[in-house]
């Protein structure tokens, strides 16, 4: 009991759907809407539940604990309700079912920069925005020289931050945030924003935090980071848990849910913009060495992989470019048609017509698991005429690559065929 | 939600739970909160002169050229009595009061929606919004009231003894401020009709009020006692009485301290349970 941080059972949240458009924003509404409803309105507590279509459950018997000193992550798609146990969590707003205790300050990240005034300074916005946060002055002035060290903004303090460029802009309101103390801080997408250097820093400081033995609650999309930071997460989808579990599994579980494409993409005419013309993609696709079309190759026989499409109008300089990635988003190669010299010299100009650009992928290079192709269409240092990032998706089967005699996963992307030797030497 | 904290091993304990029913006011969190509620109230008064060139100079010219306006038209062409007041001392020794109420009304009426952003991401007592516009309001007030004990000075007006009343009064129509403000601050969140009523209702409170006329224009008997309802009516008398002399305020003015704090009272509570929907409907 005593090394609980966060004990939540049951938590559910409905709102009412369409809360923005429908509900009386005028008084004339209200007054047309009838005595009922205004009843209804002011005696909250009391409103039933009835007409239970109007309502949708953000989330829903949502129980769990974290342990004080736990890095907790929190993953799932848009709209899965991961702001919502935040925003309840943090006290912003009500759980509708369900209980929960909190043994502990919770300082919020719902988002940086909250309660920056853009007229005020950098050094007045500190001021303020650590209050806003719930530190004390006293705490504030203390750690004043650290926060706009970190935040890199010396020369600009005592400048309005509506002058400040936006990176400037939201490193102070991470070094504010970053420095507050809670016994529980509760991060949501800080990550999203702000250039490659930034969000390292910003990174660096979460693992400080969960170093010091205090609690962390860390919602992101990049699962990078979540990786990095968390050795635990739940996994929600439409108000409920999923699955809780160590991270790697939660967010394999996670890319998995939205990736259900069957070894083929196949472009509508639809979904190609005019934007696109004169390059028209036809279908993506991968192929086992029999030529059939399959969602699972085999890592010991090689595929293929090809994309066919259609050029409306002679393009010059023209490549088609492949991509694969893991599911975590990390690159396993990139490639292009006319890597070859003299495919790149016969093909420089591309006539209109019908094509397929086909690549094989050799046996024995990649791991087992699941990846990401993605697409490019372009003129090196001209134009780009087509992308997409995650075209297709499929599953490599790794039965008879090396090593498969111990039935551990092995890192990485790629299982190529070593040429190993062992020597015993004499001593 | 009810929440309370506990000492539970070293960590206070937060507990989450649906909201039901009345929730107790826990003014004892409002105090913890009380940094917060000052760098609000500084926030706002700092924002309001940041980019004027004459800056926290505009509590001093508001009254003054309000007063000027207020001398030319009431004073000279309609010639409305005044006590025997110079009629710029008359006016002015009411308008202080009454702006000190209309911007603390005014404010902490549309407080809420106007810090929604920060609703809608942090905790903390929702009562520090309003309650710091209320408050910012009394800067300028301050202000202000050097500029009245200057003309006071220069018509050779010397406050006495009853200026020790002006805190009570200044308190009361802060309260009337702050009561009114809480009910609408947290009605205007649903209903942002309220904010196109507020600067409509301070008018019509204006001349509802003994600002540009003395008190004796309404005649004495069930009319005066309804006037005397009016809480601002006991402030603004109370200020020129304790500022300058005349007829102190008469005893209708306990009722409208009563109605004030029934007001008040209720607009806490009813703040404090609409309170936890903000988040969600702002």
């Amino acid at each position: 009991m005593s090394d609980i941080a966060i004990r939540v059972e049951n938590l559910s949240k409905r709102y009412r759907i369409g809360l923005a458009q429908e509900r009386p924003d005028t008084l004339r509404d209200l007054l047309i809407s009838g005595v009922n409803k205004i009843r209804n309105r002011f005696v909250r507590g009391d409103q039933g539940r009835h007409d239970s279509q109007s309502h949708i459950w953000a989330l829903r018997d949502v129980s769990f604990t974290v342990e004080r000193g736990q890095v907790l992550g929190i993953i799932g798609r848009n709209g899965a309700g991961k702001s919502t146990l935040l925003k309840v969590l943090s006290r912003v707003t009500d759980p509708t079912e369900g209980f929960g205790e909190i043994h502990g300050r919770v300082g919020s990240l719902l988002e940086v920069g909250t309660g920056f005034h853009p007229e005020l300074s950098g050094r007045e916005n500190i001021f303020l925005n650590g209050a806003i946060l719930g530190m004390r002055r006293e705490e504030i002035e203390r750690k004043f020289d650290e926060i706009v060290s970190f935040s890199e903004v010396e020369r600009f303090i005592d400048t309005p931050v509506k002058r400040y460029s936006s990176g400037m802009y939201l490193r102070l309101a991470f070094a504010v945030a970053a420095h507050l103390e809670p016994e529980i801080l509760v991060v949501d997408e800080v990550l999203a924003v702000g250039d490659a250097e930034f969000q390292r820093k910003c990174l660096g400081k979460m693992n400080d935090v969960a170093q010091e033995g205090r609690t962390v609650l860390f919602v992101s999309h990049n699962m990078s980071a979540v990786l990095r930071l968390t050795q635990e997460a739940i996994l929600l989808d439409e108000g409920r848990i999923v699955m809780r579990g160590p991270t790697p599994e939660a967010v394999d579980h996670y890319l998995n849910m939205g990736l259900t494409k069957q070894g083929e993409r196949v472009w509508s005419s639809a979904e190609v913009t005019n934007s696109e013309a004169p390059f028209q993609p036809i279908a993506l696709k991968v192929r086992n060495p029999m030529g059939q079309v399959v969602d699972t190759v085999q890592s010991v026989e090689g595929f293929s992989i090809e994309m066919e499409y259609q050029l409306s109008d002679p393009i010059s300089g023209l490549r088609m470019g492949l991509y694969m990635m893991t599911t975590r988003g990390e690159y396993v190669f990139t490639s292009f048609d006319t890597d070859d010299p003299t495919l790149f010299e016969t093909h420089v100009q591309r006539p209109a017509g019908h094509y397929v650009s086909r690549c094989q992928i050799p046996p024995h290079l990649m791991n087992e698991g699941r990846y990401v192709l993605g697409v490019n269409a372009s003129a090196y240092r001209i134009r780009r005429y087509f992308q997409d990032d995650k075209a297709l998706t499929f599953n490599v089967d790794a039965t008879g690559a090396p090593g498969m005699h111990w039935p551990e996963k092995r890192l990485g992307p790629v299982r190529p065929k070593l040429d190993w030797t062992i020597e015993t030497l004499e001593s | 939600m009810t929440e309370s904290q506990t000492q539970h091993n070293k960590y206070p304990v937060i507990y989450l739970r649906p909201s039901k029913g009345w929730l107790s006011l826990d003014l004892k969190e409002l105090w913890r909160y009380r940094e917060l509620i000052f760098f609000l109230t500084w926030r706002d008064i700092k924002v309001r002169y940041k980019q004027a060139v004459l800056g926290i100079a505009w509590a001093v010219l508001q009254p003054l050229l309000t007063v000027a306006v207020f001398s030319v038209i009431f004073g000279n062409l309609l010639n409305t009595p005044s006590q025997g007041i110079p009629y710029p001392l008359f006016s002015l020794s009411a308008l202080l009061p009454w702006q000190l109420f209309a911007t603390a009304l005014q404010r902490s009426s549309v407080s809420l929606v106007g810090n929604a952003n920060l609703l809608t991401k942090i905790y903390f007592p929702r009562l520090a919004i309003p309650l710091s516009s209320v408050i910012a309001a009394l800067v300028d007030f301050l202000v202000s009231f050097v500029v009245l004990l200057g003309v006071m000075a220069y018509y050779r007006y010397w406050p006495g003894w009853n200026m020790l009343w002006l805190p009570l009064l200044m308190l009361l129509a802060l309260l009337t401020a702050m009561s009114v403000g809480l009910w609408l601050s947290a009605l205007n969140v649903q209903y942002r009709d309220i904010q196109h009523m507020v600067p409509f209702i301070v008018q019509v409170w204006m001349y509802a009020s003994p600002i540009v006329y003395p008190i004796d224009t309404i005649p004495a008997g069930i009319w005066r006692s309804l006037y005397g309802l009016n809480p601002m009516t006991g402030v603004i008398q109370g200020f020129r009485w304790a500022l300058l002399g005349g007829t102190p305020p008469d005893a209708t003015m306990l009722i409208s301290v009563g109605v004030v704090l029934v007001l008040f009272v209720s607009g806490l509570f009813y703040f404090r349970r609409m309170e936890k929907t903000f988040a969600d409907i702002v």
